[in-house]
């Protein structure tokens, strides 16, 4: 195996861990405070994922907005909710051995997917040819928003609308 | 396509984002002036009209064949056109079924929104944009589309169940649906990924071109994608097991809401699931899907009927009484008859009994809101004696039970009559057999609702007097009930010309 070939499954391996080991973190912890800590570790690992993959725009999306918009909105939440962040409590009740028994069934279902189908995969050549420039990738999807997607994206901004009216709905105090 | 008649197809979207748009700036600015702030509800009733009047104008250029809504940008630019969305019959159906929901919805909300939120205005402009988001996810023949519109559907069914903020049961309601809401949706987006990623497209109809070339070892990847995908729209429809938030939501939010929700969602859902289904998915019908829909179905009715049962509260039961309904439309799509052979694909069942459902269904909960503006509660006991309180809503109200149920000369009848014979049809006898039973496991929990009107005895004998506007939406929507049974062949037709596309490809 070449080097390379060896660097790439290293560092997938360690990016997977902190993706699954982030994801357990976050349901198994006993203070919400730390699963949202774990949240952060699981977003990170799924950065190096888009890195692996060449996606630079997608991991540089990820990161400002899973990691520095989101989680850090979760963890601000977090803090100021009283009772939040002394409490400990387990996340588990009765019926944990119930949810855990069809997680895994839907696993193995997923599993025997993954292995049975013959998954098209992009031409090696496509993968060979040098990694497209961000800038590049970064104005094609610029296009594509604007052009083919242009539905989706105007519908997606309606959505945010509604979004944000919605909340201040639900949240704003009253006046009596 | 050009920009021009990209934008023409659109209209009837266009125009109900403008009138959403409208609602929410009027509102603004009328914050402060009550009088004003009265014209609000007119004001969105009058853009679902002027979105109807748009979709009038679309629908000549839809043509037999559909028209996809595909739209590249200039040559500079490069990049293919990929269609989002159709303009076909069945897409134009359910612009007009929108329409009719967010108007008689609209009309009937005044006093009971009035009396129950401070945030009015925006309570509209929502409903619109929800009305807009059902228009979008059953035009959509593309997965990226789908998902779009039905999460736009779903967020805006969060805010509008959890409106009333001082009322507990409204908050746990849209908690409820919340939480159930994104798990649905997170399992419905991983079968769509499986579909992308087997096929490498996520136009509906490429996806079947693909599957149709593609090797055998694809068989193993579209039952775990479909199972996935009906578990996100069988949660907007309120199928069995993907239910429970429903009676809980239904209780909690606005009565105008429950009535939307009751209808409109159901309506996406099935018009996606149809769409999806039959256009991505067509080659593994016999194989796979007839059988899981015909069994979700039997679940559903039956579990909905028997649990409607043990109701008190008539917002819940007539939640359990829609679970049942939905499990008699699915009966519709799960037993596809040939077109050629007989008077009912099936398809245009579902459609007919969608349509028959809309007006029964927001007829009984505009009797519900009359009621409930006035004795503030909505459970059986306040029906009781309400034939000498109120003999119009009584005699109303007994039509639209009796719709439900599907006694003729009703249009719950029709549309029954519709999905049951596709049944008999495609020789699923035993999917008949028990919508039939069910049908008369029904007649118990609504005749309680018929005894307390007619026999029941009031402790309040005071007459119920219905605002002007409520008894005209409840008499519009009786006399439609009565009239798509009695004068029935244009309805049918309508049902009939909308599926033709969808209905040639089985």
């Amino acid at each position: 195996m070449p080097v390379d070939q060896i660097v790439k499954t290293v560092v997938f391996v360690i990016f997977t861990v902190m993706t699954l080991g982030g994801g357990l973190g976050v349901v198994v912890s006993p203070r919400i405070f730390h699963s949202a800590l774990f949240l952060v570790l699981s977003f990170a690992g799924v950065v190096g994922y888009y890195v692996l993959l060449d996606a630079g725009f997608l991991a540089a999306v990820q990161l400002l907005i899973y990691i520095g918009a989101i989680a850090i909105l979760i963890l601000f939440a977090i803090m100021l909710s009283r009772g939040l962040m002394a409490e400990r409590q387990s996340q588990s009740n009765q019926q944990w051995w119930i949810a855990a028994l069809v997680a895994l069934l839907i696993f193995v279902v997923l599993a025997a997917v993954l292995w049975r189908v013959d998954w098209p995969v992009a031409s090696q050549q496509a993968l060979a040819s040098p990694s497209n420039a961000i800038s590049q990738e970064g104005s094609q999807l610029g296009r594509d928003l604007l052009g083919p997607y242009v539905i989706p994206f105007e519908v997606a901004s309606v959505l945010l609308l509604v979004a944000l009216i919605g909340a201040v709905i639900l949240a704003r105090e009253t006046e009596s | 396509m050009t920009l021009n008649q990209f934008l023409l197809l659109l209209l009837p979207e266009i125009v109900l984002t403008a009138a959403a748009c409208v609602v929410f700036l009027l509102d603004m600015v009328w914050r402060r002036d009550e009088a004003r702030g009265r014209w609000l509800p007119w004001f969105a009733v009058l853009g679902a009209v002027l979105t109807a009047a748009a979709t009038v104008v679309v629908w000549p250029m839809a043509g037999t064949d559909g028209r996809p809504l595909a739209f590249a940008v200039g040559q500079g630019f490069g990049g293919d056109a990929i269609p989002m969305m159709a303009l076909d019959g069945l897409a134009i159906f359910f612009k007009l079924f929108t329409v009719l929901v967010l108007i008689i919805v609209g009309l009937s909300a005044g006093e009971y929104i009035q009396k129950h939120t401070p945030f009015r205005g925006e309570f509209y402009a929502l409903m619109l944009l929800a009305g807009l988001s059902i228009m979008l996810a059953s035009a959509a023949t593309n997965l990226v589309m789908i998902y779009l519109s039905i999460e736009f559907l779903s967020i805006t069914s969060y805010v509008l169940t959890g409106y009333l903020r001082d009322d507990p049961r409204s908050t746990e309601g849209a908690i409820k649906y919340f939480i159930y809401g994104a798990g649905a949706s997170a399992v419905m987006l991983y079968g769509f990924s499986l579909l992308y990623g087997a096929t490498g497209t996520t136009d509906l109809a490429a996806i079947a071109t693909a599957l149709a070339g593609g090797s055998v070892t694809v068989h193993w990847l579209i039952l775990p994608a479909m199972l996935m995908a009906l578990a996100g729209l069988g949660f907007k429809i309120a199928l069995v097991p993907f239910h429970q938030w429903s009676p809980d939501a239904y209780e909690g939010a606005p009565t105008p809401v429950t009535a939307f929700l009751s209808v409109g969602p159901k309506a996406a859902g099935f018009a996606v699931l149809a769409r999806l289904l039959l256009t991505a998915l067509p080659a593994f019908r016999a194989d796979y899907w007839a059988g899981v829909l015909a069994g979700v179905a039997i679940v559903t009715m039956s579990l909905g009927n028997l649990v409607a049962l043990w109701q008190s509260n008539v917002k819940r039961l007539l939640a359990y009484s829609s679970i049942a309904q939905a499990g008699y439309m699915l009966i519709g799509l799960a037993a596809l008859a040939p077109q050629a052979e007989s008077w009912t694909t099936g398809l245009n069942g579902l459609l007919l009994y969608l349509f028959a459902y809309l007006f029964t269904n927001l007829g009984a909960f505009a009797v519900v809101i009359a009621i409930e503006n006035r004795t503030g509660s909505a459970n059986i006991s306040d029906f009781a004696g309400l034939i000498r309180r109120s003999p119009f809503l009584a005699v109303a109200m007994l039509i639209f039970l009796l719709s439900l149920i599907g006694i003729p000369p009703t249009a719950g009848f029709l549309g029954k009559l519709f999905v049951f014979g596709a049944a008999v049809q495609s020789r699923m006898i035993l999917l008949a057999v028990v919508g039939i039973v069910n049908s008369v496991v029904s007649v118990y929990y609504y005749y309680a609702i018929m005894s307390q009107m007619f026999f029941g005895k009031a402790e309040d004998e005071e007459p119920i007097g219905a605002a002007p506007i409520m008894r005209l939406v409840v008499g519009i929507n009786a006399v439609m009930v009565l009239a798509i049974a009695l004068y029935a062949e244009p309805f049918i037709r309508l049902a009939t010309d909308s599926v033709q596309m969808l209905a040639a490809s089985f």
